[in-house]
């Protein structure tokens, strides 16, 4: 994996004030200018919740080396931890639900990862099968948790910071966008920190970290606690701005290996993998649907389209595992590097030989 | 001293509450006698076995401040599995580890950095996804006190502890010559350069003790001539007491203050390299006939 070198290579073309001001710059404001409804509400708001749950599930997996196939759980707890939060809690400020929603996923989180101190790889990936299943029972089972809703469907409440509301698709975009950002930008930092160099650590060589006196047990659950809190507020965008409604068959286990396919295309161990990855995954049904449709015509109907997506997803990981183990991710900087490399003929050369 | 007398006054103490003061002396040494107390490490009848095979059996040992201490032997004598009692990694069935007078009858791994140890692996044992300065970093771990939030905003013991580390490993880099694949991610180097970025992994935590398991196998001569020159740079520069597991008689008779031979688990000789280049079991078990001056040629 490269993920460091090339991390190193990005600070050399830009500094990070400069992607930020870049992203920031696009995304409030020439995105708006261009989007329809249907854009934020069929695309952008699942881009950005998935991007968000990859992004946390890409701590624990990509970097501390935890297999998770729980996610869709954590994001299950994060959303209806917010709807009860906010539900129960008279005069409880929207942002502090969020806050208190992602503390309880952080506290599963720990909880459902207490295995990954003995167990290993495919044994760990089970026992967060285990998170998967027991919270979709329990959101089932006791009615408490939709508050008795006959349909166990409830609507979403509406989306309120500092008294200002974010409502209609532009709105749920904005906050959805503000709340991704921030947490990506804590996770950029937080894998540049000593903690991150011991996610890593504890992933490459658990022994020599342990030698090392990297803390291994508390570097694991610590893992575990910030990629569940980061996960549980993706369940809160997915429910509160992209459904608009808490169900907890919005957060089955296919959720899961969705995010999990994220980050393997994507690219484990990058943060912007996590967002190539949920680009990828959102845009390649609508793709998908425009092309067989114009090849196909009414034979191309809904069935067939899951199934083909379910293809070529499943041949793109295949693919992506054998030829590009690193992802989208690793993809786009030797794209970058080339067209860069075209425009400039000094910088390459450094890169090369540094 | 007896082994047995020695180890069974151990048996049920407590890890940390078997330091002794002197009362004799006015500086608080820990010591159970004089010998001790000026040791970094001290093992008394150690043992260790895997089902029926002792791999460890009964070794006395005491490191002193400042040597290059050998151990040598052939394949299987149990050397690695000496590095590895010391280390943490594995439990000895008897005896008892000394480490600076603290004695242990199992080192608790997580705590070794602490205690002063670190240590370099036969078989690498780099963290592949992080740079070569990045792994270097992370050999401070034990030294971390902040928090994850104090890191990610960078407040509190935080940015103190960061710069502290850098100057550190960025020290240890100009010292073992790692400048121009600083940025570089091990899993990219050649072996021999992996080898050395371990040892500056090692270092930077400033060990009182340096355990090098093999540094120099797989290596060009030219190679071992660069890391024997840093193993006493690691002594010299950095303080450090070494142990070293090496097959290369040359190397190790050059660089060494004392050897141990191990054969099958047992101590066979110790001693400084002209005792034990001349010591008839030791020519047995491992260095093979005596022709003229042939300590370059062990046997295989």
């Amino acid at each position: 994996m490269t993920n460091a070198y090339d991390a190193q290579q990005s600070r050399g073309l830009l500094p990070a004030w400069g992607y930020l001001l870049g992203i920031g710059v696009v995304a409030y404001g020439i995105v708006p200018l261009l989007a329809s409804d249907y854009v934020y509400d069929a695309i952008l708001a699942p881009f950005l919740a998935l991007s968000l749950a990859a992004v946390g599930l890409n701590l624990l997996t990509g970097y501390a080396g935890q297999v998770s196939l729980g996610s869709a759980a954590f994001m299950a707890v994060g959303a209806f931890a917010a709807y009860n939060f906010n539900l129960r809690i008279d005069g409880l400020p929207f942002i502090l639900s969020v806050l208190f929603a992602g503390l309880t996923a952080a506290g599963f989180g720990v909880v459902f990862g207490l295995p990954s101190l003995r167990l290993k790889g495919f044994y760990l990936a089970l026992s967060t099968l285990a998170a998967q299943f027991f919270v979709e029972w329990a959101l089932t089972k006791f009615d408490w948790f939709s508050n008795y809703n006959s349909s166990g469907v409830i609507d979403a409440p509406p989306i309120v910071i500092f008294g200002v509301p974010f409502s209609g698709p532009s709105g749920r975009y904005y906050f959805a966008l503000t709340v991704v950002l921030l947490l990506s930008a804590f996770a950029a930092r937080l894998v540049n920190t000593q903690t991150g160099r011991n996610f890593i650590a504890v992933r490459d060589n658990e022994t020599a970290a342990r030698i090392i006196g990297v803390p291994v047990f508390k570097t694991k659950l610590l893992a575990a606690a910030v990629s569940s809190f980061i996960i549980g507020i993706a369940g809160i965008l997915w429910a509160f701005a992209y459904l608009r409604t808490v169900e907890p068959h919005g957060f089955n286990l296919d959720r899961s290996f969705e995010i999990l396919f994220i980050i393997i295309i994507g690219g484990l161990a990058t943060l912007r993998g996590a967002f190539l990855g949920a680009a990828l995954i959102v845009v390649l049904p609508l793709v998908l649907s425009r092309i067989g449709t114009l090849l196909l015509g009414g034979y191309f109907n809904s069935g067939v389209l899951d199934m083909s997506q379910r293809i070529l997803i499943g041949a793109l990981i295949i693919v992506f595992l054998i030829v590009e183990p690193d992802g989208l991710a690793a993809l786009w900087i030797r794209a970058r590097n080339r067209f860069f490399g075209a425009l400039t003929s000094r910088r390459p050369a450094r890169e090369v030989t540094a | 001293m007896s082994a047995f007398a020695y180890a069974g006054s151990l048996a049920a103490a407590d890890d940390r509450n078997t330091q002794v003061t002197s009362d004799a002396g006015a500086l608080l040494a820990p010591a159970f006698d004089a010998q001790k107390a000026r040791t970094v490490l001290s093992l008394r009848g150690l043992t260790l076995s895997f089902g029926g095979i002792k791999a460890v059996s009964d070794i006395d040992l005491d490191v002193f401040p400042g040597e290059i201490r050998a151990i040598i032997g052939p394949n299987g004598a149990g050397k690695s599995s000496l590095i590895n009692l010391i280390s943490g990694l594995y439990r000895p069935q008897r005896g008892t580890i000394a480490i600076d007078g603290q004695v242990f009858s199992a080192v608790p791994a997580s705590r070794a950095a602490k205690l002063g140890i670190a240590r370099t692996y036969q078989n690498l044992a780099l963290f592949k996804g992080l740079t070569v300065f990045e792994n270097i970093v992370t050999g401070r771990s034990s030294t971390v006190r902040s928090t994850f939030i104090e890191q990610v905003l960078g407040v509190g013991r935080s940015p103190a502890e960061e710069r502290d580390s850098r100057e550190r490993a960025d020290t240890v880099i100009t010292a073992l010559h790692l400048e121009a694949i600083r940025e570089r991610p091990v899993g990219t180097l050649p072996y021999g350069l992996q080898k050395r970025v371990e040892l500056a992994r090692a270092l930077v935590a400033q060990p009182k003790l340096l355990l090098l398991d093999e540094p120099m196998a797989g290596m060009t001569s030219a190679e071992k001539q660069d890391m024997a020159q840093f193993v006493l740079s690691a002594r010299d520069d950095f303080n450090a007491t070494i142990i070293l597991i090496e097959h290369d008689i040359g190397v190790v008779m050059g660089i060494s203050d004392r050897i141990a031979v191990l054969d099958y688990g047992r101590k066979i000789a110790d001693g400084s390299p002209e005792d034990v280049r001349n010591d008839q079991r030791v020519i047995d078990a491992y260095l093979g006939v005596a022709h003229e001056d042939d300590a370059g040629a062990p046997a295989q």
